[in-house]
C-alpha cells in the first residue's frame, strides 16, 4: 500500500502545483466524458421512452394482418389482401394454447358526420374483447357489452382526437354520430395515448355486428367474413413465440397453403417489436457515444502532449531523484500515475458536467434522459485508461533519461 | 572503501571521443576526509559521477565496500546510490515547490521509506529545525546547502560526495558548510570525498588527490 501511496502523493504534488495547466490538459478529457455521458443518456432515454409506451399498448399483444397478395407474381400492397376472416379468428380462439382473449376487427373509412361537423374516418368494428386486448382505457361513458354486440346496437366508442373535432369541449356522450348508412349513438370516450403509431386517440369502434349494417362486408371465395386484423393475447409472455408458431400452422393450413406458398398474413408480437425498437435505438446510442469516444481521443492526446513538456520541463527534478535512487520504475511509475490522476479527475469532472446536461435537457421535455451507472464506470475507467495508454511514452521517456545529463538540465 | 583500479572513461563526441579520465587508480579508506582538486576539464567531475554510480566507467575496475560495481545494470547502481550515497551539489538541487523538509524526506524515498522523525532530526543536525516548512526559495544559499546536506545525511549513508559543496556560497556561508561536513565527518565516521577550488578548503581534508588530464597528478596528505 505504502508502495503506491508515496507516487500517489507525489503525483497529486505535481498536478497540484500546475492548477491552470492541470485543468487545461484535463479540459478535453473532460469534454469528451461529458459528451459521452450525455449523448448516451439521451440515447438511452430516448430508448426507454419507445418501451415504455409499447407497453402501455401491452406488451403480450399479437396482431396478425392480412399479408400481401400476388397475382400471377405481381406483389400487392401489405395488408391488401382479403385473406383474414372471423372464422380465422374464432378458429385460433378455439384451437390456439395460451391465449387469453382474440379481437378480430374489420376496419372502413367513412363518412362521418355530427350536428354541423363532418369527418372522414376510419371505423373499426370490433368485438367486446377488443378493450381489454389492445389495453383501451376509457375517459367516460363504456364501452359496450357482450350483450350490445350480440344484438348489434348501434352505438360507438370515440377516441379522444375524434371527439374533439365533432364535439369540441362538449361530452359527446348520448350524442349522435350519422355514418354511412346509419345513426349510431355515442356511448363512450377513450383516454388518449399520445401521438404515436397504432394510436387509438383518431379511432371510433362499433360492434362488429352493427359495423356490418353500416358497411357490406366483404366475403372469401369460401363464403368467410373477411377482417381486416386479429388481435389476440398470449396468457404467459414467455410462450409468445410457441403461440405465433402455432398460430402460422393453424392459418397456412385453414388458407390451403403448399409448402413453398409464402404467408398470406403477418404476424407481429409486441414483444418483436420492442425488440426491433431496443436493438434500432441501441445502436443509435452507441453511435453517439462512438462520436463522442472521438474527443475523448483527441483529450487523450492533449494529455499526452502536456505529458511530455512535463518531463521536459522537470528534467532536472527527474535527474535529482535519479542521484537520490531512483530507479527508472520509480520514475516511470510517477508519471504513469500523474497521468492516470489527471485523467481521472478528468473524468470524474465529466461525469458531473454529463450529468448536469443531461438533467437541462431532460428538464426542457424534449427527451428524457438515463444516466445508467455502466455508462458512468466505463467512462471513468475509459479516461484512466487514456491517461494510462498516453501517460505511457512521456513516462517512459522520462525513466530513460541519463542522471548526469538531468542533472546538468537548465 | 573505495578502490579504483585503471579507470578510463570515454564520451563519444559525435564521430570523434572524448577521453576524460585515462587510467586512474585511487585507495580511499573508510571513515576518509579526501578532496579532489584540479583545473577545469581534469576529470574531477567524472570522476565523482563514475564514484557516485551515475555513470559506468569505459574500463577498469571499481570496488565499493569490497564489491566490483563496475559492470552492474541501472537497478542494481540505483539501489547503491539509494542506500551508500549521498550527494552535496554545487547547485544544491532541492525541488523548489517542496518544502525544507519534504526536501530531506526525499533523500529517504527511495532508500526504504519516508520518516518524518528522522527527516526533522536531520534538518536539526544541519541548525534548520526552525525552517523545516520553508521552501527553498525563501532560503539563502547558504541555507539551501545546509537542507541539500540533511537530505544527503537522513539515510545514513556510509559515503558522502560534495561536487564543490561551496562553490555558488560567500565565504561566510562556505565555512559554514565545511564546518558542518567536517563535523559530520568526526563524529559519524562518515566517509567524505569533495571536489574543491579552494586551496584553504582542501586543507580541512585528510588528503588532497590532485588531477590533471584525466589522471592523478599527485597525493597530498594534509
Amino acid at each position: 500500500m505504502k508502495k503506491w501511496l508515496e507516487p500517489m502523493s507525489t503525483a497529486w504534488v505535481g498536478v497540484a502545483t500546475h492548477k491552470l495547466r492541470s485543468f487545461l490538459t484535463i479540459l478535453g478529457i473532460v469534454i469528451g466524458v461529458a459528451a459521452v455521458i450525455s449523448l448516451m443518456s439521451i440515447g438511452r432515454g430516448a430508448q426507454e421512452d419507445i418501451l415504455s409506451r409499447i407497453e402501455t399498448l401491452g406488451s403480450n399483444l399479437i396482431t396478425i394482418s392480412p399479408g400481401s397478395f400476388t397475382f400471377r407474381g405481381v406483389g400487392g400492397a401489405a395488408g391488401g389482401a382479403q385473406t383474414l376472416t372471423i372464422e380465422d379468428a374464432e378458429a385460433i380462439a378455439e384451437q390456439v394454447p395460451y391465449i387469453s382473449a382474440v379481437a378480430p376487427s374489420y376496419s372502413s373509412n367513412l363518412q362521418v358526420v355530427a350536428g354541423g361537423e363532418n369527418m372522414n374516418s376510419q371505423v373499426t368494428g370490433v368485438t367486446p374483447e377488443y378493450m381489454s386486448v389492445n389495453n383501451l382505457e376509457i375517459a367516460s361513458g363504456s364501452f359496450f357489452t357482450e350483450f350490445e354486440y350480440q344484438r348489434g346496437a348501434r352505438i360507438v366508442v370515440i377516441g379522444s382526437e375524434i371527439k374533439e373535432t365533432l364535439f369540441g369541449d362538449a361530452d359527446p356522450v348520448g350524442q349522435q354520430i350519422r355514418m354511412g348508412g346509419i345513426i349510431v349513438r355515442v356511448i363512450g370516450v377513450l383516454e388518449s395515448k399520445g401521438q404515436m403509431f397504432g394510436s387509438p386517440d383518431d379511432a371510433i369502434f362499433i360492434p362488429l355486428t352493427a359495423m356490418q349494417q353500416a358497411v357490406a362486408q366483404p366475403r372469401t371465395a369460401q363464403g368467410e367474413r373477411v377482417v381486416s386484423s386479429i388481435s389476440l393475447t398470449v396468457s404467459d409472455e414467455k410462450q409468445a413465440d410457441y403461440v405465433v408458431a402455432e398460430i402460422t400452422t393453424l392459418l397456412r393450413a385453414r388458407h390451403q397453403l403448399g409448402p413453398l406458398d409464402e404467408d398470406d398474413f403477418n404476424i407481429r408480437s409486441m414483444e418483436e417489436l420492442a425488440q426491433t425498437v431496443t436493438e434500432a435505438t441501441g445502436t443509435m446510442t452507441l453511435l453517439l457515444g462512438a462520436i463522442a469516444a472521438i474527443s475523448l481521443l483527441v483529450g487523450g492526446i492533449g494529455v499526452m502532449n502536456i505529458m511530455l513538456v512535463s518531463v521536459l520541463e522537470r528534467t532536472r527534478e527527474i535527474g535529482i531523484r535519479k542521484a537520490l535512487g531512483a530507479r527508472e520504475r520509480d520514475i516511470w511509475i510517477q508519471f504513469l500515475i500523474e497521468a492516470a490522476f489527471l485523467t481521472f479527475a478528468g473524468g470524474i469532472i465529466g461525469v458531473i458536467a454529463g450529468w448536469v446536461v443531461s438533467y437541462i435537457v431532460s428538464s426542457t421535455g424534449l427527451v428524457s434522459t438515463v444516466v445508467s451507472a455502466d455508462i458512468v464506470i466505463m467512462a471513468v475507467s475509459v479516461s484512466v485508461g487514456i491517461g494510462l495508454f498516453f501517460g505511457f511514452y512521456p513516462a517512459w521517456n522520462a525513466s530513460r533519461l541519463n542522471p548526469i545529463e538531468a542533472l546538468r538540465f537548465e | 572503501m573505495i578502490k579504483l583500479r585503471d579507470i578510463t572513461k570515454v564520451y563519444p563526441m559525435g564521430k570523434r571521443e572524448l577521453t576524460v579520465l585515462r587510467g586512474i587508480s585511487v585507495d580511499i579508506e573508510k571513515g576518509e576526509l579526501v578532496a579532489i582538486m584540479g583545473p577545469s576539464g581534469s576529470g574531477k567531475s567524472t570522476m565523482l559521477n563514475l564514484i557516485g554510480c551515475l555513470d559506468k566507467p569505459t574500463s577498469g575496475n571499481y570496488y565499493l565496500e569490497g564489491k566490483e560495481v563496475s559492470r552492474l545494470n541501472g537497478r542494481e547502481l540505483a539501489g547503491i546510490r539509494a542506500n551508500k550515497i549521498g550527494f552535496v551539489f554545487q547547485t544544491f538541487n532541492l525541488l523548489p515547490r517542496l518544502s525544507a523538509l519534504a526536501n530531506v524526506e526525499l533523500g529517504m524515498r527511495y532508500a526504504g521509506g519516508v520518516d518524518r522523525a528522522k527527516a526533522l532530526e536531520a534538518l536539526e543536525r544541519v541548525g534548520l529545525a526552525d525552517r523545516a516548512n520553508h521552501r527553498p526559495t525563501e532560503m539563502s544559499g547558504g541555507e539551501m546547502q545546509r537542507v541539500a546536506i540533511a537530505r544527503a545525511l537522513v539515510k545514513n549513508p556510509p559515503l558522502i560526495l560534495a561536487d564543490e559543496p561551496t562553490g555558488n556560497l560567500d565565504s561566510r556561508s562556505g565555512a559554514e558548510i565545511i564546518s558542518i561536513l567536517t563535523s559530520l565527518h568526526a563524529e559519524q565516521g562518515i566517509t567524505l570525498l569533495m571536489i574543491t577550488h579552494d586551496a584553504n578548503i582542501a586543507h580541512h581534508c585528510q588528503r588532497i588527490i590532485h588531477l590533471m588530464d584525466g589522471q592523478v597528478e599527485r597525493e597530498e596528505q594534509v
